[in-house]
């Protein structure tokens, strides 16, 4: 017996659709067999919040008078990329404030937007016949630009390698400050509750899926950047390294700043904490088995983050989330960088959303690619003059 | 009875004074180490919570202060947790020394505990949205 997206939805209109998070539907399975499961449960929902530099925000401002082609852009004093049509820009969510520095960033710029407040714009331009103003300085906010969405090109990436510090000098890195000598290990998932964990082959997320984003409805829109799902994979098909990753869209202007956060990475930089959820309609027993996976079933690797050391050692998720772990004998304590209570009140939240009748499930119009090109390194080739 | 907390720096050559041990017969003074990294050579720092009464505290202090080469400094500071725009990712648990900020493993909420805190400060620097600071 398989179901069909169709007939999962035509429960979620009527109200009768049966939803578990994928933490609760472990022991849904464990009590019930995957067959009875199977009969009930039509959809599983997944959550992460975690630093995902890799966002950014779309904003069409719409046209001054006189017009003038944008080719340089600021919002409150964060570069925005203006090389698109005249009134288009991109702030992505790591670029720094000319005087700030990363103090405030692009991901401020976009909370503060989601949250309703005044963004200043400054913006300058060559000036064209069709477009003769030079510059403008006035301020927007999410009622009164034209469109505002997110478009994140690598979120939700599948699996992520724990870091630690073999040196003796404290390193401040994107997986936060790592202490010397291993004085400390972090990582960053929510584990049996993460998106692509639950469907490590990705059967049912793909190009086209209806996520939660931000705190409203989005979709997959390609594979995200350094998509690489030819890595090892364990016998459950989950990876042990990076893998999947995907390109999200979503409404900013729906968006709401409890599920969008901009961070600060001491002397690395600015991030962003983006929330997303993500359902998975339960087709068949495998879809439903894949999604019971458990912290002890995912594995990763941890590296060194000076690069120095060659670890080889393999930690899984009930190890990492114990609060310590062995390196060489030492007992090191470990911290997690990405929040797993946001992470449950989005799955959560994503539950009732789908038993409420108001997120409606959608079939991939395209399959994200299980294999084909791996990561290519960025080679140093001769430029010719 | 009050109780101060003071962190003691110790110079690079030895101290032959048992330290604590005075403090505790001379001075009438309840020492509560909460961080020690003393070794010979070596600058050290021993953080610790000194409770007593008033003119034992400051006799204590003056003593310390005798002692070739040590300093101490109180803290007068406490750390703010701004719990209502924290997310409880965790970032800080990974540089706190004294475990006074924790991860409770059923709820994956931040707890933090006042009385374990050294006030050293360094979660405010790796907190990623700022929401711990010191405050005078």
């Amino acid at each position: 017996m398989k179901k069909t997206i169709y007939e999962i939805n035509e429960r979620i209109k009527s109200g009768k659709a049966v939803v578990f998070t994928a933490e609760e539907i472990i022991s849904v399975v464990e009590e019930k067999g995957v067959k009875k499961a199977f009969e009930e449960v039509d959809v599983v929902t997944t959550g992460t919040f975690g630093p995902m530099c890799s966002s950014g925000m779309f904003i069409n401002f719409g046209h001054s008078s006189p017009p003038i082609r944008m080719n340089k852009v600021w919002l409150n004093d964060v570069p925005a990329f203006a090389g698109i049509a005249a009134v288009d820009a991109y702030i992505g969510a790591t670029e720094q404030s000319e005087r700030l520095g990363m103090q405030y960033g692009g991901a401020h710029v976009i909370e503060d937007f989601i949250k309703g407040k005044d963004i200043v714009l400054y913006a300058e331009s060559y000036g064209t016949d069709c477009y003769p103003r030079k510059d403008i300085k006035t301020t927007i906010n999410k009622y009164n630009v034209n469109q505002a969405y997110m478009f994140n090109p690598r979120n939700c990436y599948q699996n992520y390698a724990a870091a630690t510090n073999s040196t003796d000098k404290i390193m401040y890195t994107y997986m936060g400050t790592l202490l010397p000598e291993f004085g400390n290990v972090t990582y960053s998932t929510s584990g049996e509750l993460s998106p692509l964990l639950n469907d490590p082959e990705y059967r049912t997320i793909g190009i086209g899926t209806r996520v939660f984003i931000g705190g409203a409805q989005g979709y997959v829109a390609w594979e995200g950047t350094q998509h690489d799902p030819n890595q090892e994979r364990l016998e459950n098909g989950v990876p042990v390294g990076g893998a999947g990753t995907l390109a999200l869209i979503g409404d900013a202007k729906k968006m709401s700043s409890r599920y969008i956060k901009a961070a600060i990475y001491e002397k690395y930089g600015v991030s962003m904490f983006v929330g997303v959820g993500i359902p998975i309609p339960i087709l068949d027993e495998d879809i439903l088995l894949k999604t019971t996976v458990r912290n002890r079933d995912i594995h990763t690797l941890l590296v060194d983050k000076s690069g120095k050391e060659d670890l080889n050692i393999r930690l899984n998720y009930e190890q990492l989330r114990s609060g310590v772990v062995e390196i060489r004998g030492k007992k090191v304590p470990t911290a997690p960088l990405s929040s797993l209570k946001f992470a449950r009140e989005i799955a959560t939240e994503l539950k009732s959303l789908i038993q409420k009748g108001e997120f409606i499930l959608t079939e991939p119009v395209e399959k994200l690619r299980t294999n084909g090109q791996r990561l290519n390194k960025l080679e140093e080739r001769e430029v010719k003059p | 009875m009050k109780t101060i907390k003071v962190s003691l720096k110790y110079p690079l050559n030895s101290i032959t004074t048992p330290l604590v041990s005075t403090l505790v017969k001379k001075y009438n003074v309840e020492v509560n180490i909460l961080h020690a990294n003393i070794s010979l050579n070596k600058i050290g720092t021993l953080i610790a919570d000194i409770t007593g009464e008033e003119k034992d505290i400051e006799d204590a202090l003056d003593f310390i202060v005798k002692q070739d080469g040590i300093r101490y400094k109180i803290f007068s500071n406490k750390l703010i947790w701004q719990e209502e725009d924290c997310v409880h990712c965790g970032a800080c648990t990974a540089v706190c020394p004294s475990n006074a900020l924790t991860m409770n493993k059923e709820t994956w909420c931040l707890e933090f505990s006042k009385e374990k805190c050294l006030v050293c400060g360094l979660c405010t620097k790796a907190c990623p949205l700022n929401v711990m600071s010191l405050q005078a």
